[in-house]
């Protein structure tokens, strides 16, 4: 697995936005046919900062301010890629996935295969996703294992500016399309205050990180924790926290949905022997259900206890109390992992 | 015509809507200070505030009744106040409270009363769809109720919108769709995002009337509604209208507003429907004393409803686990009718 200790340990620290739009100005200055779609994305520069500054340099025909018309300009993504351009179309929040969707799943992810590989859709569809600020049902949602369920999407989920960054740059470069989805929460955006962990070391010349390629954030003994996006840092935090009680918890990143790296967490339950899947996405028919079932597909007989903490199958609601208590959070997490270890 | 009184009765309402908004950004702001943090204070979340946008609410819904749906957008606090939702259960939803219209699980941008019939949805353009659904059930019942869709000009180019505007008129449906133009999609001006930027003129690819009304005017609003909304009621299908509103305030708290030029939002200041009624007001001789009882009676229904709201408990955590069907799931045992019981001949 690649880990290049070095780069993460320089001085250099930026915020997960700062970090995305270094990727993209990067990738937009070696190559013409890079450009940026969306809504509120040039003067703005993105709800989430994701294309902050870029306007200034790039201008108004590469960073397109779009009108509230997903269908369309999604559509024109997957059209303009298919023509050999290299588009980045930004979904504001991925609740609004809904008013594209067909563009999304029936064109953009299914055109390659249905062409028999004639035709192929160079193009990133990035999304804000994400709860915890109480913007309730239609405006915190994940999604995550929606979009990795269906077939012909590469499925990118980033937890720090360092993983954003080599990650983005592999988006772009892909000659498939790629959902690029950045929780609100991690991005450092001024009035939504992030965690301490996804603020990181960055290099300043681009890199690439493998799809595929799960991270191991934290390694233990003890128990093996998968998840993604925010709940990296509830996991970490969560890790933490029972490392005093004797406790030695992994904590596995996926960063990548689509493809799956199902074999970094079969060694890692070869090792511990007990699974905690944790995400910020719907329990049924989702990603907690994926990765224990590959799990368990490749030795059942690793698996001496498994528990999943998700949402449970309510829509977000909007109130304190409530989304508190759906959402997970790192007690969820070490409660879980207390479970798991219950028979020791 | 409208008569003073009517006129007045609008004022006081617009007073209220404004009064309303103003409050709520003061309570919001609480909490986020000195830091800005959008999920600390009483009022979490996004807030889309509406000051400036009165005279749209209050101009057509003066002419519905309980019976008459509204579908409202991710703005749509003026609106609900104009149509009569129940101020203090809405208030206490916006601070998340357990006594709300939805017991906390909405918010602001998802304000639900079924006794008035109001609804939101805080998705651009989606609540025309359901409109034309609550035109088409009056028409099934052959009752002459109306609905009107709100919407933004910032929607007028979803497909959602005009898909509606066509299944309305085919249908020859009782439903009026209102564009309230405040000139901006969050930080987009409307002439970067659209060629027609008279929303109005999208009415002629579907065959229904559309007026646009330029003067940020209750009046002037009022009547193109009465218009629009009797010739639904009379069953002669629907209609768009399309009104100039002013934002006041940023797209959201916490919008730094940088896009926008300072002369853009002078000018949406200066420009004060509730002014100008008043203006109108005076003319027709409504003295000093009667303003002061409108607007005080305004602003005490607010107070009233926001110091009740934030009296009430919050909702119990097990909450959230309720209301996801009307009808839960069933626990009876699956039952299968024997041949006999179903009396079918062999």
């Amino acid at each position: 697995m690649a880990r290049p200790e070095e780069h993460r340990q320089t001085e250099r620290s930026l915020t997960m936005s700062r970090a995305m739009v270094e990727a993209i100005a990067h990738e937009m200055r070696e190559d013409d046919a890079v450009f940026y779609m969306g809504e509120d994305v040039a003067d703005y520069g993105g709800i989430f900062d994701s294309t902050e500054g870029l306007l200034d340099e790039f201008g108004r025909d590469r960073i397109m301010d779009v009108p509230i018309s997903e269908t369309a300009y999604i559509g024109a993504a997957v059209g303009a890629a298919q023509g050999g351009m290299r588009p980045i179309a930004e979904l504001m929040f991925v609740d609004f996935f809904g008013v594209g969707m067909d563009q999304i799943y029936n064109q953009m992810a299914k055109n390659t295969y249905m062409s028999g590989g004639a035709l192929s859709v160079p193009m990133v569809l990035t999304a804000a996703v994400g709860g915890t600020y109480n913007d309730a049902a239609q405006h915190s949602q994940t999604l995550y294992g929606t979009f990795a369920h269906l077939p012909g999407m590469k499925v990118v989920v980033p937890s720090t500016a360092y993983d954003a960054k080599g990650l983005l740059h592999t988006a772009i470069r892909d000659d498939d399309p790629v959902v690029y989805l950045f929780h609100k929460r991690l991005m450092g955006i001024g009035w939504l205050p992030a965690p301490d962990g996804p603020k990181t070391g960055v290099p300043e010349e681009a890199y690439t990180i493998p799809f595929g390629r799960a991270d191991i954030k934290r390694e233990g003994a003890d128990a093996t924790v998968v998840t993604l996006g925010l709940h990296v840092h509830r996991a970490l935090a969560a890790a933490d926290s029972l490392a005093d009680d004797g406790i030695d918890a992994e904590v596995i990143d996926l960063r990548t949905l689509a493809p799956l790296d199902i074999e970094t967490i079969r060694d890692s339950v070869a090792k511990t022997g007990r699974l905690v899947v944790v995400d910020e996405d719907y329990r049924s028919y989702g990603l907690t259900g994926e990765i224990i079932a590959g799990v368990a597909e490749g030795d059942l007989a690793a698996l001496d206890a498994v528990e999943r903490v998700a949402l449970p199958d309510v829509p977000i609601p909007y109130a304190r109390p409530m989304e508190n208590e759906v959402i997970p959070d790192t007690d969820d997490i070490t409660a879980a992992i207390r479970r798991v270890r219950s028979d020791e | 015509m409208l008569g003073v009184t009517e006129l007045q009765d609008m004022y006081e309402t617009m007073v209220m809507a404004r009064h309303y908004e103003e409050r709520l950004q003061e309570e919001y702001l609480e909490g986020k200070q000195p830091a800005f943090d959008i999920s600390a204070g009483p009022i979490p979340g996004e807030l889309h505030l509406a000051a400036g946008h009165e005279a749209s609410g209050v101009g057509v819904c003066h002419h519905l009744r309980a019976e008459d749906s509204v579908t409202a957008p991710h703005r749509p606090h003026h609106i609900a106040i104009a149509k009569g939702v129940d101020l203090k259960a809405m208030t206490a939803e916006i601070f998340g409270r357990e006594t709300g219209l939805s017991g906390g699980k909405g918010g602001h941008m998802h304000l639900f009363d079924p006794d008035v019939n109001f609804a939101c949805s805080g998705i651009i353009a989606e609540g025309c769809p359901p409109a034309v659904g609550a035109g088409l059930d009056a028409k099934k019942r052959n009752a002459d109720d109306v609905a009107v869709a709100f919407l933004g000009e910032g929607a007028i180019d979803q497909g959602a919108f005009l898909e509606s505007l066509n299944l309305a008129s085919v249908q020859n449906l009782p439903v009026v769709f209102v564009i309230e133009d405040n000139d901006w999609a969050i930080s987009m001006p409307k002439e970067r995002v659209t060629d027609v930027t008279n929303g109005a003129q999208r009415a002629a690819g579907f065959d229904l009337p559309g007026t646009r009304v330029d003067a940020d005017d209750v009046i002037a609003i009022s009547d193109a509604a009465t218009d629009a909304i009797g010739r639904a009621r009379d069953g002669n299908g629907p209609s768009l209208l399309e009104v100039q509103v002013h934002r006041r305030m940023g797209h959201f708290m916490g919008d730094a507003e940088g896009y926008r030029p300072d002369a853009d939002k002078d000018a949406a200041t200066r420009r004060d429907a509730i002014e100008r009624l008043e203006t109108k007001l005076r003319a027709n001789d409504i003295d000093d004393e009667t303003f002061d009882e409108l607007r005080s009676r305004a602003r005490d229904r607010v107070e009233e409803a926001i110091e009740w709201a934030k009296e009430q408990p919050e909702p119990e955590p097990s909450a959230a686990y309720e209301d996801v069907f009307s009808s839960p799931p069933s626990e009876e045992p699956e039952r299968a009718p024997s041949v006999a019981d179903t009396g079918g001949e062999d």
